[in-house]
């Protein structure tokens, strides 16, 4: 875990610091367009986080796994978090470029929508004194909120919006310049990691906590181990 | 570097505001996410020693 932190940190930070200071800055939009190092990580694994939580909620619904419920249930603040940022930074990434905060826009709207199904998760399950009644329901809330991921990811496109197309292409030639685009590939991959490791650290805290009146956990403490 | 000195890369030809604010936000997101579980972990570990040593006290008696 200890490495998955430092990779982490190191490709976020490299990323960032490249991009911030070593890159050209965008032809039309200037240096406001540096935003994007920290954006679209943010935005990326925001809706990443939620996938691994949905599948956690619907791998518990299935086979009745208890730590697929607690993944689930750990993703859910991270993910929050990472809403957050991915609209914050958007909000002051639009004033400058399309001369406004906020437009209610089909990406900018879905992508608050996806920040309202994981505070709705987190208050759902803080809702219930039954721990397995709560990741039941939350499991059902995330797996129909997963509906809304595609809409985040096709809203450019089915809809007239003023936010811009996505540059990274799965498939043929990406619309960003390859100087610009290796430092994002650094800071998504960099958000990526940065997700598995608080997920874990988070699951490895809950753990401890549900299991706290068992031997192994308080041997364990008495030994002094993590 | 791109800049030509450290006053430019802050003022980035007056978007320099926007985009510090971005990135000074995003690192206390991402440090207040990793110091969450750490405090969690922590307090629960001394509320689990604390529980044994009650219980040993207990014992004693």
């Amino acid at each position: 875990m200890p490495w998955l932190g430092v990779l982490s940190v190191v490709l976020l930070a490299g990323g960032c610091i490249w991009g911030l200071a070593f890159v050209p800055p965008d032809f039309k939009q200037g240096n406001s367009f540096r935003i994007i190092y920290i954006h679209v990580p943010a935005s990326a694994v925001a809706m990443g986080g939620y996938m691994l939580m949905a599948t956690a909620g619907a791998i518990h619904l299935i086979w009745r796994m208890k730590l697929a419920a607690v993944v689930m249930k750990c993703t859910a603040p991270v993910g929050a978090a990472l809403t957050f940022l991915a609209l914050v930074t958007g909000a002051v990434w639009g004033k400058p470029t399309w001369g406004t905060w906020w437009v209610w826009d089909a990406r900018i709207t879905s992508v608050l929508i996806l920040f309202f199904l994981y505070l709705g998760v987190l208050a759902l399950h803080q809702a219930f004194d039954n721990q397995e009644a709560a990741a039941k329901s939350c499991a059902v809330l995330a797996i129909v909120g997963a509906v809304n991921i595609p809409i985040i990811y096709w809203s450019v496109e089915w809809w007239y919006s003023l936010h811009q197309p996505a540059s990274i292409k799965f498939m043929g030639e990406s619309s960003i310049h390859p100087s610009m685009l290796r430092p994002l590939m650094a800071t998504i991959s960099g958000m990526y990691l940065f997700l598995g490791w608080v997920v874990l650290l988070n699951t490895r805290a809950e753990i401890l906590f549900r299991e706290r009146k068992t031997r192994w956990v308080k041997d364990l403490v008495a030994d002094g181990g993590r | 570097m791109y800049f030509d000195s450290f006053a430019a890369l802050m003022n980035m030809d007056g978007h320099g505001a926007y985009v510090w604010f971005c990135y000074g936000l995003s690192l206390l997101v991402l440090v207040g996410l990793v110091a969450a579980p750490l405090r969690r972990q922590r307090i629960i570990r001394r509320m689990i020693a604390a529980a044994a040593r009650r219980e040993a006290a207990e014992l004693g008696n």
